[in-house]
């Protein structure tokens, strides 16, 4: 009876911890963390908020732990947590940014389903080395701002997509536009800016004169192409616009750029789709986005923005990648459309939006990243290559020799490839 | 007709206070700027930027540019963090380098010079160039805690406050200072039989308000105005400072009330703190020429 007795309790205790036990197990979640660049953005942090939560509740076995970061400090925060072997399972990554991450070691290829992006913009896929290594809930563009009432009144083509202005055409209209002597400059190139701005916006040009920040073909010399004849060409049409008194310098006041072309200032402004809301509520039907012009090698706008990746450290690469994938979720890229205004990567995705979706206030941006855009060159030098082309564009709007300069820009981008031994290209 | 007159007293008074008053608002007017900024909305600011609009409350006032950045950022949490680390650091500091001061000037012990010497060298090497070997030693020092024992001392305030308790300036500032003080009074202790931490506690330490006031208003600035070290080491929002909190506010479209206000915010303590030391740090500057 006794023996009995024991074994009755042995077997009910044994049961209660089994039973325990399966239900811990069955609850348990794995701890996944995220580190994402939007702190201080309260609209930016209620959709990244609710997406973790959905995918919390969406299945037992990853719980993500989201921490943000301000924008400013993000990238020195991952290089300082790479070097302490202290990054997290998923982090968010400039698209222009990741191959250097990709090769420094700090991410590694994404476990989705690519079937699942194959209609997405190509400036959102994160692709080095042949890898998928990060991918954008959005894109950026960047247009030719201004109103349609200013160019009628110098008698402007308005270009199209399909029928940007020429280079003689943009020029006559800058022309013209001085001459009206209404405005401080005609066109707000946003030289107030620094920065990642300079190869985002002005490489576009670059490139669409036929030079490029590098060989793309090796990714091994900037020799021929950033100090070649077309990239000379464009080195003397961009100090023209200063000589000409077409732009303001480098010098531009800050607060002149935010509103210049708002308060009539600044005939147009070259500026990205993040600023085309307060042009539409100013100008209303007036207000215009228009394609880059066309320098002869065909019109081009950057592309990539921010984008999640898995890094080198998480010890759960697949739980990392379901995230990821469950983020892409056309409602989420159109919610975050919505609340910051960057342009879905998807068609399905912008016609559940307010401003990108067919006959939307800002579709054309969705279509300018769609038949312009050109993501910038795809190595880990390029974050070296970046701030050399700042440079050389900065000096040579002060009225620094076009062809030493970029002779200069393009051995120190030469040195930097030689001292990392080709960037594995 | 009026003569100027070198002699004459007034006039002599006159000229002292307009040069006074003019060089008191290159430094005035900076923060009066701020201040008014951080009252008016965005689209106000930048009109007046280009006018005396700029540093006077005309237009559209209000404090909602301050409510926006309290909703924006956890300043309360930011100011709570800077205000600890550099309490506790600069008191720590205090502490520590008065008492390293005081041995290299009254005590005598072997390598005393060779160890002055490398403390002053640590003055002409830049931060930057030694945060990496720092971030990957503090990545791997051991802590024993409340909670136990643990590898590794990012994201806490401990990797903030310690690396900077003793610095190369703080040493010196104090060694030159004690050098000044009469001898005979240090002997004097010592012939009545003061130990020699009477002698600094009691007898050094309270000759030294001005010196400590400075030192204290140095490496409260520097503490405080802390950046780059607390985004490498400090990945959870809970342990960030307020400089890093300062990044909350640029956005693609920048609020520059919000960062005016947030700004007048924390530019406070360092006014109240300058302000408390003020007399001290003065009497510093006029008695050692020690400059900040």
């Amino acid at each position: 009876m006794k023996i009995t007795k024991k074994l009755a309790l042995t077997i009910l205790s044994a049961s209660v911890l089994g039973s325990a036990f399966v239900s811990t197990s069955a609850f348990a979640k794995t701890d996944l963390s995220l580190w994402y660049h939007g702190a201080g953005n309260k609209v930016e942090a209620k959709v990244i908020n609710q997406i973790v939560n959905d995918f919390n509740n969406s299945q037992d076995d990853w719980n993500v732990v989201l921490e943000s970061f301000p924008q400013g400090s993000y990238n020195d925060s991952v290089v300082a947590a790479a070097l302490a072997n202290n990054l997290p399972d998923i982090l968010d990554v400039d698209g222009p940014v990741m191959p250097n991450w990709a090769w420094a070691g700090y991410l590694r290829p994404l476990l989705i389903d690519e079937a699942k992006i194959a209609d997405f913009l190509p400036g959102v896929k994160g692709y080095w080395d042949g890898k998928l290594y990060s991918i954008g809930l959005w894109d950026s563009a960047v247009a030719m701002m201004t109103r349609r009432s200013t160019l009628n009144e110098v008698g402007a083509r308005i270009p199209t997509i399909d029928s940007p202005w020429t280079e003689e055409e943009f020029n006559d209209v800058l022309k013209k536009l001085k001459a009206t002597g209404k405005y401080d400059y005609p066109l707000d190139l946003g030289m107030a800016e620094s920065g990642e701005w300079f190869p985002y916006a002005f490489s576009p040009f670059l490139q669409s004169f036929g030079g490029d920040l590098i060989d793309r073909s090796t990714y091994k010399t900037a020799e021929g192409t950033l100090n070649g004849p077309e990239a000379i060409a464009f080195g003397e049409w961009w100090q023209s616009l200063f000589v000409n008194g077409y732009a303001p310098g480098n010098s531009q006041d800050p607060a002149d750029h935010e509103t210049g072309l708002l308060e009539g200032k600044y005939a147009m402004q070259w500026y990205g789709n993040w600023a085309a809301l307060k042009n539409l509520n100013k100008f209303g039907d007036d207000a215009l986005f228009l394609p880059a012009p066309d320098f002869g090698h065909g019109p081009k706008i950057g592309a990539a923005s921010w984008q999640f990746g898995v890094s080198s450290a998480s010890k759960h690469p697949q739980g990392a990648s379901d995230f990821i994938e469950f983020a892409l979720q056309d409602k989420y890229l159109a919610a975050f459309s919505d609340s910051i205004g960057v342009i879905p990567p998807t068609q399905s995705a912008a016609a559940l939006t307010k401003n990108y979706r067919q006959g939307g206030a800002l579709a054309v941006f969705y279509a300018l990243s769609k038949a312009q855009a050109l993501v910038r060159p795809v190595t880990p030098g390029y974050i070296v290559e970046a701030k050399v082309f700042e440079k050389a564009l900065a000096d040579i709007a002060d009225g620094a020799d076009v062809a030493d300069t970029l002779d200069s820009a393009a051995d120190e981008i030469n040195a930097d490839i030689e001292k990392n031994r080709g960037y594995s290209h | 007709m009026f003569q100027l007159d070198k002699d004459n007293p007034t006039l002599r008074l006159i000229v002292r206070y307009m040069v006074l008053t003019l060089i008191a608002l290159i430094f005035v007017t900076p923060i009066l700027f701020m201040m008014m900024s951080s009252l008016k909305p965005d689209q106000q600011l930048l009109a007046d930027t280009s006018s005396i609009r700029a540093f006077l409350p005309i237009g559209d006032i209000s404090f909602d540019n301050y409510k926006a950045a309290f909703e924006r950022a956890p300043i309360g949490m930011f100011m709570l963090n800077s205000l600890l680390v550099t309490g506790v650091t600069v008191v720590l500091g205090l502490l520590v380098c008065s008492m390293a001061g005081f041995s290299f000037v009254f005590l005598n012990w072997r390598g005393k010079s060779i160890a002055f010497s490398i403390i002053l060298a640590t003055l002409i090497v830049p931060f930057e160039t030694i945060a990496i070997p720092m971030l990957l030693m503090v990545s791997k020092l051991p802590w024993l805690g409340l909670d136990g024992f643990s590898w590794g001392w990012l994201n806490s305030y401990r990797v903030q406050i310690i690396p900077f308790i003793a610095d190369g300036l703080t040493i010196f500032l104090f060694a030159q200072y004690f050098k000044d003080l009469p001898k005979e009074l240090i002997e004097a202790s010592r012939i009545e039989g003061c130990s020699w931490w009477q002698v600094y506690w009691r007898v050094v330490m309270p000759l030294s308000g001005p010196i400590i006031a400075t030192a204290a208003i140095l490496k409260f600035l520097a503490m405080y105005n802390q950046y780059l070290w607390p985004i490498m080491v400090t990945q959870q929002e809970q342990y960030r400072p307020v400089l890093v909190g300062l990044q909350y506010f640029f956005q693609l479209n920048t609020a520059w009330g919000e960062v005016m206000a947030y700004l007048t915010i924390i530019t406070v303590p360092v006014l109240a703190f300058y302000l408390a030391l003020q007399r001290a740090f003065i009497a510093s500057i006029a008695s050692t020429g020690v400059k900040g």
